[in-house]
């Protein structure tokens, strides 16, 4: 088989196990598990034969693997569906097929496979657990099994069938309708558990917010098509002639080319799907969803593929950009990621739901990836796409191993708190050492420690890229989004793992299953070695050693690689004091916490009230969109539009016929019509009554009458005719 | 010769009597009788009426005296359907007086 029937087969594999789990085995928990396994698994296979024959192809980004059919034929052109794999999608596919793989697997013990069913559980609920007898009698409360358990492995094969095909596609019409089943995905998985308001609340908040972007993105989309007549990624991104067309060409807008237009609709995509500011407030919420699903899409895959936009876009953004002056889209971007890193991270600050110091910091990780594409750091924002995804995955994955674990402590003392609130954790490393250590792994390469994690080494070639631009407003907004990184890296690692436990139910947690943790052992390895493909060759000591193989691979798509930067030691040692001083602060303000109660909320203050609601975003929101929204649909076009004016006249429009009917009815209808045939009624009985007496059945009778008829006739002739 | 008007009188005076007895009487047989004497007085003056015709003319017509000949079969017709309905009405009745045979009352 050629390669391209290969990567055509990487998408349909999850689909199909998708239909198969509807239509077929979504009551059989044990077959629907394994088809979706199956899947992902034959995915995975195949995606790891494509990238490995990408990467040994020569010149790939010229001449991508690529096959194409015809598919909506449109007047004199026509839409082609197709697949392509470039160094760019290769990259994508090689941690795409691994986290959705590693989370497949993961999920099955997150949704306690084999465990007992619990007594009150319910659809649209998280299990509450179950009680069981011993063999020597005595009674345990264990988690128990989801009770929608093959519906969720339907929904992530579905999800990870957008997400191949996202990848894998040719073309941006098949990538926004890869996007756009992700959206809804995203949506049912959020509210996988929809007996709860909340989830409920955060599956509309999600895919509202995120549909402010596509609907932006889908303007884009239009906008190229009927501009150029493709949306095939070879012939716009890599034709010099449509580029320079569309960066030449006046858009309606004053002052902005269309390809200026067209990259900032683009962008806004990504705004909504990759969470940056002002559209990130979906995010944090989507960790209403379980676990598996906030590492999955929120964390490595869905919310990558808004960063994957804008890589995979980076030609037509980037457009006229002579190294020195930014165009404006990447100006934007580089502001709004520079700008969402930072106040991302500083909300993550006060958090103290596990799940949500991870939410915020993907929020400030994809700001980072955003900011190094406005910078011009085309290779450094697709290497922290891809080191951040393993990371991130590892990251979410351990936190559902966490609460897993404090799960089982809450159900074994039967204590009334949150099993999510670092506060009430404490020296879980003891109770939970897998889980630590691999946690430990992903968190130093999200602070960025040096050398060994893969964060670092993604996170070092962004803030070189930033400072080499010369743009050093967002070189030092990166810096200090790092340092609170790190920082809160630590707080969270300490407050979990460090210490002592703060809670009987901390004392009571217990390891994972090894189905759960192997995926985070998998995606250690990864956190950390993956950095290592892309040491730079500039680097100190250790620079050269390793070719820097990434750069040379993936920088390839660009048609005229961006001039080495000038090096400069600066940012590397900005990056090394961040890293380390962010997690020596944060390891030493939370080494000593022994009250379930933030040692900074004092000191703080009302800085502190901010963080913790999140700059109140939410809430302006609430103030400015919603509150006016609801006014417009409730009192203006409810209450005075619709019942007022329409309702009103129509009630009088009502009103007038009722009362025209009943006029006509008393005046006409009543006397005349109703009188005319009452009359006949009444008419033709009374006069058969008058009649009836005559029938009186004696024939004598009759003839009697007979007769005096016939007289009197014969009488009335005689006088009339006889004698007149 | 008798005059005609002697004929037409006594048939006048035939049917009056049939007649009284066709309305009068409450037995249904006498009520036939009663037809019957109609009839009859019909066939008086019919006869009458030709006698008096043919003279007149001196030519030998028949067609009173055929005339009155099927008057007297349809009468003889009519008689026995008559008896019979009146003989079914009394069986079913055990009566023979038409008063009291009022079904077509309204």
């Amino acid at each position: 088989m050629t390669v391209e029937t290969l990567v055509v087969f990487i998408p349909l594999m999850p689909l199909l196990a998708f239909f198969a789990i509807v239509l077929f085995t979504h009551r059989n928990n044990a077959v629907s598990h394994w088809l979706a396994l199956i899947g992902a698994g034959l995915a995975w296979l195949l995606s790891m034969v494509v990238f490995g024959r990408a990467i040994q192809t020569e010149d790939l980004s010229q001449h991508p693997f690529a096959a194409a059919i015809q598919w909506l034929p449109t007047g004199s052109t026509g839409l082609e569906i197709g697949i392509q794999i470039d160094p760019l999608s290769a990259v994508t596919l090689f941690f795409v097929a691994w986290t959705v793989l590693m989370i497949f697997i993961y999920s099955i013990g997150y949704h306690n496979f084999g465990q007992p069913k619990g007594e009150h559980d319910r659809p649209g609920l998280p299990p509450h657990g179950a009680e069981i007898q011993d063999a020597h009698g005595h009674k345990h409360r264990v988690p128990s099994i989801e009770p929608m358990y093959a519906r969720f492995f339907a929904l992530i094969s579905l999800f990870a069938f957008a997400m191949f095909l996202l990848v894998v596609t040719d073309n941006l019409l098949t990538l926004y309708v890869g996007w756009e089943i992700m959206g809804l995905c995203s949506y049912l998985l959020i509210g996988f558990w929809y007996g709860k308001e909340s989830a409920r609340n955060a599956m509309i908040k999600a895919f509202l917010t995120t549909r402010v972007g596509d609907v932006f993105m889908l303007l884009g989309l239009a906008a190229l098509y009927s501009l150029t007549g493709t949306l095939n990624y070879q012939a716009i991104l890599n034709n010099p002639v449509v580029l320079n067309g569309l960066a030449s060409a006046n858009s309606p807008l004053a002052g902005i080319s269309w390809a200026g237009l067209i990259g900032i609709l683009l962008f806004v995509g990504t705004i909504g799907k990759s969470a940056q500011f002002p559209l990130h407030i979906w995010l944090p919420d989507a960790m209403e969803g379980p676990t598996p699903v906030s590492a999955m899409i929120h964390a490595a895959t869905m919310v990558s593929a808004g960063v994957y936009l804008v890589i995979r876009f980076f030609p037509l953004l980037s457009t006229g950009w002579d190294g020195h002056h930014l165009t404006l889209p990447m100006l934007l971007m580089g502001g709004i990621g520079a700008f969402t890193a930072l106040f991302a991270a500083t909300i993550a600050l006060a958090q103290n739901d596990i799940k949500r110091v991870l939410a915020y910091s993907t929020i400030s990780q994809l700001g980072y990836m955003i900011a190094a594409l406005g910078v011009g750091a085309y290779v450094a924002a697709a290497f922290h796409l891809i080191t951040h995804a393993f990371f991130k995955a590892l990251l979410f994955l351990g936190s559902g191993s966490v609460i897993h674990g404090m799960e089982h402590g809450v159900l074994h003392t039967g204590e009334k708190i949150d099993p999510q609130n670092m506060l009430f954790m404490g020296g879980l490393r003891h109770k939970m050492p897998i889980t630590f250590w691999t946690f430990l792994a992903g968190g130093l390469a999200l602070s960025g420690f040096p050398l060994i994690t893969a964060g670092f080494w993604s996170k070092d070639e962004i803030l070189s890229g930033a400072y080499a631009s010369g743009q050093l407003l967002i070189f030092w907004v990166l810096a200090l989004a790092a340092l609170l990184t790190a920082f809160y890296t630590m707080r969270q690692i300490t407050l979990t793992f460090l210490g002592k436990p703060r809670s009987q139910s901390a004392e009571h947690a217990q390891e994972s299953r090894p189905v759960m943790t192997a995926p985070l052992v998998v995606l250690s390895f990864f956190a950390i070695t993956v950095g290592w493909v892309g040491i730079p060759q500039y680097f100190p000591l250790i620079g050269g050693i390793l070719p820097n193989w990434f750069e040379e691979f993936v920088g390839s798509m660009l048609l005229s690689p961006a001039e080495k930067a000038h090096h400069s030691l600066l940012p590397l040692i900005t990056s090394l004091v961040v890293a380390l001083g962010g997690l020596l602060l944060g390891w030493l303000a939370y080494r000593k916490v022994f009250q379930p109660f933030d040692p900074l909320e004092k000191p703080l203050g009302g800085v502190y009230t901010l963080l913790r609601n999140k700059y109140y975003v939410d809430e302006i929101y609430q103030w400015a969109f919603i509150r006016p929204a609801r006014w417009l649909a409730e009192t203006l076009t409810d209450r005075w539009l619709d019942r007022t004016i329409i309702d009103g006249v129509l009630h009088s429009l009502g009103n007038f016929g009722m009362w025209l009917g009943k006029t006509l009815r008393q005046w006409i209808d009543l006397p005349v019509i109703n009188g005319a045939g009452d009359l006949t009624a009444s008419g033709t009985r009374n006069i058969g009554t008058y009649l009836r007496s005559l029938q009186s059945g004696r024939v004598q009778l009759y003839a009697t009458v007979g007769l005096g008829l016939v007289a009197a006739v014969a009488i009335l002739i005689y006088f009339l005719w006889v004698i007149g | 010769m008798i005059p005609i008007a002697w004929y037409l009188i006594f048939s006048a005076a035939l049917f009056c009597i049939g007649l009284f007895g066709a309305l009068a009487r409450k037995n249904a047989v006498a009520i036939l009788m009663g037809i019957e004497l109609m009839l009859n007085a019909v066939n008086v003056n019919l006869i009458a009426f030709w006698h008096y015709y043919a003279q007149i003319h001196s030519r030998p017509y028949v067609h009173g005296l055929a005339f009155t000949t099927m008057v007297f079969v349809v009468a003889a017709a009519e008689v026995a359907v008559g008896l019979a309905l009146v003989i079914s009405a009394y069986r079913r009745r055990q009566t023979p007086v038409v008063d009291e045979l009022t079904l077509l009352k309204g």
